[in-house]
């Protein structure tokens, strides 16, 4: 067994009175050992980050502060420890990096000051050895022309550059503990799978201890060798990464691992033969601006062509800037194109004007990604679901009614319909989101992510939800994601795409079994614990 | 180099803002009822069409608008701004003579707005909810809510009635012949209740502007990053926070500068200061039309270079900004 670098012991983090419940994290006991990579995972509201910042003492307080317990380091007590003893620790023996690479450094200074500064503060080496020293960290994170890298801001980097120039900053000093809060979450999988190979191969080579906080089964089963789950502030569950995984004991952890989607294609449906109900043609879409003296010009979607048949659900996948948002959105409608055709039961609504397009919107509804923003917080439930009939000409009294119908077809109490956005959870509002899609009563029903801000329980949930509505109302659906399991999981067919352009449409078992363009197999390959099930399984 | 060619951008995209004021100004002229022929002749009290017609001629006032506009336009360009009948002086010194006073009074007053309503605003964030927090938000209320003129009348009877401090108006002591440190002192003297009545609902601003951002960049994921480092936390605040909270501030006084010249025209009036505001109360109240578009023309164009020198202080603070 390897040396243990730190440890927690019965470690528990008060929160503010007032919360929803006393403590954030109770009676934690964990070892972190030289040379593993440790996950700690856990739902959001679990106090998995919270863990994280304690051991730094970088609690928010005095709101949130060690309750009790002791964080064991190097023979001291890191929860007690006096500020400047902790500040002597912090990015010199443990380096910490975090989920956001936008705003994790600071927009105002080069990366390579950024990075200098933990050499100022911890050493006394001179400029041209501490510069050495930089140069090569970012040269062994892998970042192309490490001089010009640490001349650059961090706006001019790309996410997955500046989470490795991240990563070099926390491993300058060659601390024996990086503690990783979620690092690749934010990123594109195909960025997330070098991050994490990345983090791995320097943490073999230093034999650093790690501890991974993460929400993602997939990401714990390629790097962890040891899992601890956290539910709700308790440790139900640790063990070997395997024995977690594979013969999961505490019943949270069970339901957890059966919630995530299996990197397997549905079983296979009759081919769909029913006529089109969209059709989008060479639909063509820039975002900039073209000035006098120039300016600059995204290419969203460069001519794309898709049709979405009755009764189908039809994936777009692709990675951030891919135009699969995009494409959605004009779709809808709610984007003006710049050029192509984008019929609806064989007529060309991409012309229209606003007059002309209000009877068309009813049949083509959207749901959206994010359940916090996308619905009115001064609204009532029972307003928010019926305001969309009540302008199409329903009787106010008959559309609450109808509301009242899908609050109940949704899965949500009655007594719903009075209360305000603010009182529910993230899983709710989306069902919310979803009656208000509904009560157009549309053809077409446009999923925007919907389930990628939701955590992995409820995400199985909602898209139960979706494929029963879907079924019950013959509804045709568009369903953009970036999560590759989903799509299995939900669509008939899937078209990929790729910057402003679908590279590949098949259907969903095909591309599974056979994908043909080399960023499809690019895109399967770099789903985080891709083989993981399948061994669970054999 | 990129920086060379953003400011040309600059300059040459700011010529046709200056050319429209001057449009706006000489049509302003020309929709003003009479013309200055029939002014100077109302004023004598009688004038035959003969003289009126001579004077036109002399004013090239017979020639069509487009001839008119173009002279004017020359004019413009050669700085020559036109006489002023009722000071009987050439608009362009009169407006040189009074520059000095109302510069001197505007820059020491902004400036003291700005630095100290940072300085102000960064101490309240930083001891947030503190006694100290609590003083300065309870004064910047107060100042935030004083109208200047009234303020300086106050500041009139208690600093220099009451107490017999301060001079109560004027630039320097009229007839004491002051020279060198002297003077110096002098002016200064009489600077201070304007500058503080100019100023203060100004510092106010800037303090709870910059305690607000303050607080919004301490909350930042790059502080904690910092944190993460080992920084202390006086160093995060110097090195990392205070430049970040500083670009909306910027923005903002940028914006501002502009209304300073509004506003020192009743602080100019309140403190006798002979400066462009005084000027142009003057000039309104005897309807001395081409003093007020030269004084028009002027702060425009101190507008249109404010702006300029904020966009460049602006992009030199923030990396982001493509040049």
């Amino acid at each position: 067994m390897s040396q243990t670098v730190l440890e927690l012991e019965k470690l528990t983090i008060a929160l503010p009175s007032g919360a929803d419940r006393a403590n954030a994290v109770s009676d934690i006991d964990l070892v972190l050992r030289a040379g593993k990579v440790t996950c700690l995972i856990g739902e959001s509201g679990s106090g998995k980050s919270l863990v994280a910042r304690s051991i730094l003492g970088l609690l928010p307080r005095p709101h949130v502060r060690i309750g009790s317990g002791r964080i064991l380091f190097e023979g001291q007590d890191l929860a007690v420890a006096p500020q400047d003893k902790m500040r002597a620790i912090r990015g010199a023996k443990i380096g910490m990096i975090f989920q956001e690479p936008m705003t994790a450094l600071n927009p105002l200074h080069t990366v390579g000051r950024q990075l200098d500064e933990v050499l100022r503060i911890h050493t006394s080496l001179g400029r041209a050895a501490r510069r050495a020293r930089v140069l090569e960290l970012i040269d062994s994170v892998h970042l192309p022309e490490p001089s010009r890298i640490i001349r650059s801001f961090p706006h001019q980097l790309s996410g997955g550059q500046r989470q490795r120039a991240m990563i070099a900053m926390a491993l300058l000093l060659n601390p024996r503990l990086l503690i990783a809060d979620e690092p690749t979450t934010a990123l594109d999988v195909t960025t997330q799978a070098q991050i994490l190979y990345l983090i791995r191969e320097l943490q073999r080579e230093h034999g650093t201890s790690v501890l991974f906080i993460t929400h993602d089964f997939g990401v714990v089963a390629d790097i962890a060798d040891e899992v601890a789950v956290l539910q709700r502030g308790t440790l139900v569950e640790r063990g070997a990464a395997g024995a977690v995984l594979g013969a999961p004991t505490h019943p949270y952890t069970k339901a957890l691992i059966a919630a995530v989607p299996k990197l397997v294609p549905p079983a296979p449906r009759p081919a769909n033969t029913q006529p089109f109900i969209v059709e989008a043609r060479d639909v063509a879409k820039t975002y900039g601006t073209r000035g006098l003296f120039g300016g600059r010009v995204t290419l969203a979607l460069a001519g794309v062509t898709m049709e979405l048949r009755r009764g189908e659900t039809l994936g777009l996948v692709g990675e951030s800037g891919s135009g699969k948002s995009t494409l959605a959105r004009a779709i809808t409608r709610l984007l003006a194109i710049d050029g192509g055709e984008i019929l609806l039961g064989g007529t060309d609504i991409a012309q229209l004007s606003r007059r002309q397009l209000r009877p068309v919107r009813k049949r083509v509804q959207m749901v959206f990604q994010d359940p916090y923003a996308s619905l009115d917080p001064r609204q009532r439930i029972i307003d928010i679901i019926a305001e969309g009939p009540i302008i199409h000409g329903t009787l106010p009294g008959k559309a609450r009614e109808e509301a009242q119908a899908l609050l109940c077809l949704v899965g949500l109490d009655a007594s719903a319909a009075k209360r305000f956005p603010h009182e529910f959870s993230g899983g709710q509002r989306q069902r919310i989101g979803i009656a208000r899609a509904l009560a157009l009563h549309p053809d077409v029903l446009v999923a925007d992510e919907p389930v990628s801000a939701l955590d992995v329980s409820v995400q199985a949930q909602v898209l139960a939800l979706l494929a029963d509505i879907k079924a019950r109302l013959h509804l045709s659906m568009l369903f953009v994601t970036h999560d590759l399991r989903v799509a299995l999981q939900v669509c008939d067919r899937i078209a990929v795409m790729k910057q402003g352009e679908v590279v590949e449409v098949a259907p969903t078992a095909e591309i599974f079994f056979n994908p043909q363009h080399s960023y499809t197999k690019a895109l399967f390959a770099a789903v985080p614990g891709g083989t993981w099930q399948d061994r669970k399984a054999s | 180099m990129r920086f060379a060619r953003y400011m040309g951008y600059r300059l040459v995209t700011a010529l046709p803002v200056i050319l429209g004021i001057i449009v706006l100004n000489f049509l302003l002229i020309h929709l003003a009822p009479g013309d200055a022929a029939s002014v100077l002749a109302g004023e004598s009290g009688a004038a035959t069409p003969e003289y009126m017609d001579e004077l036109r001629h002399k004013f090239g006032l017979d020639q069509s608008l487009g001839m008119q506009f173009l002279t004017y336009v020359s004019n413009m360009a050669h700085f020559n701004l036109g006489y002023s009948y009722r000071n009987d002086a050439d608009v362009s010194s009169l407006i040189i003579e009074r520059l000095w006073p109302t510069s001197l009074l505007m820059l020491t007053a902004f400036g003291t707005a700005v630095a100290l309503g940072i300085i102000l605003g960064l101490v309240a964030a930083t001891g947030r909810n503190s006694w100290r927090d609590n003083i300065i938000s309870l004064i910047s209320l107060v100042a935030y809510a004083t109208p200047g003129f009234w303020l300086g009348l106050m500041m009139i009877v208690i600093f220099s009635i009451g107490l017999g401090w301060l001079p109560t108006s004027g630039f320097d002591t009229v007839g004491a012949g002051h020279e060198g440190w002297a003077e110096v002192w002098d002016v200064a003297r009489h600077l201070v209740m304007p500058a503080v009545s100019l100023a203060l609902f100004y510092l106010a601003l800037y303090a709870r502007l910059m305690r607000a951002s303050v607080l919004e960049q301490t909350g930042m994921d790059y502080v904690t990053t910092a944190r993460a480092k080992g920084q202390t936390e006086r160093r995060i605040m110097t090195g990392h926070v205070l430049r970040n909270a500083l670009l909306p501030i910027v923005t903002i006084a940028g914006v501002q500068a502009g209304n300073l010249i509004g506003g020192s025209i009743v602080v100019e009036t309140v403190f006798g200061w002979p400066g462009i505001g005084t000027l142009a109360f003057n000039a309104l109240q005897s309807r001395d039309l081409n003093l007020l578009l030269a004084i028009f023309f002027m702060s425009a164009c101190l507008i249109v270079i404010i702006n300029l020198i904020v966009d460049v202080i602006y992009v030199m603070l923030d990396p982001r900004m493509e040049i």
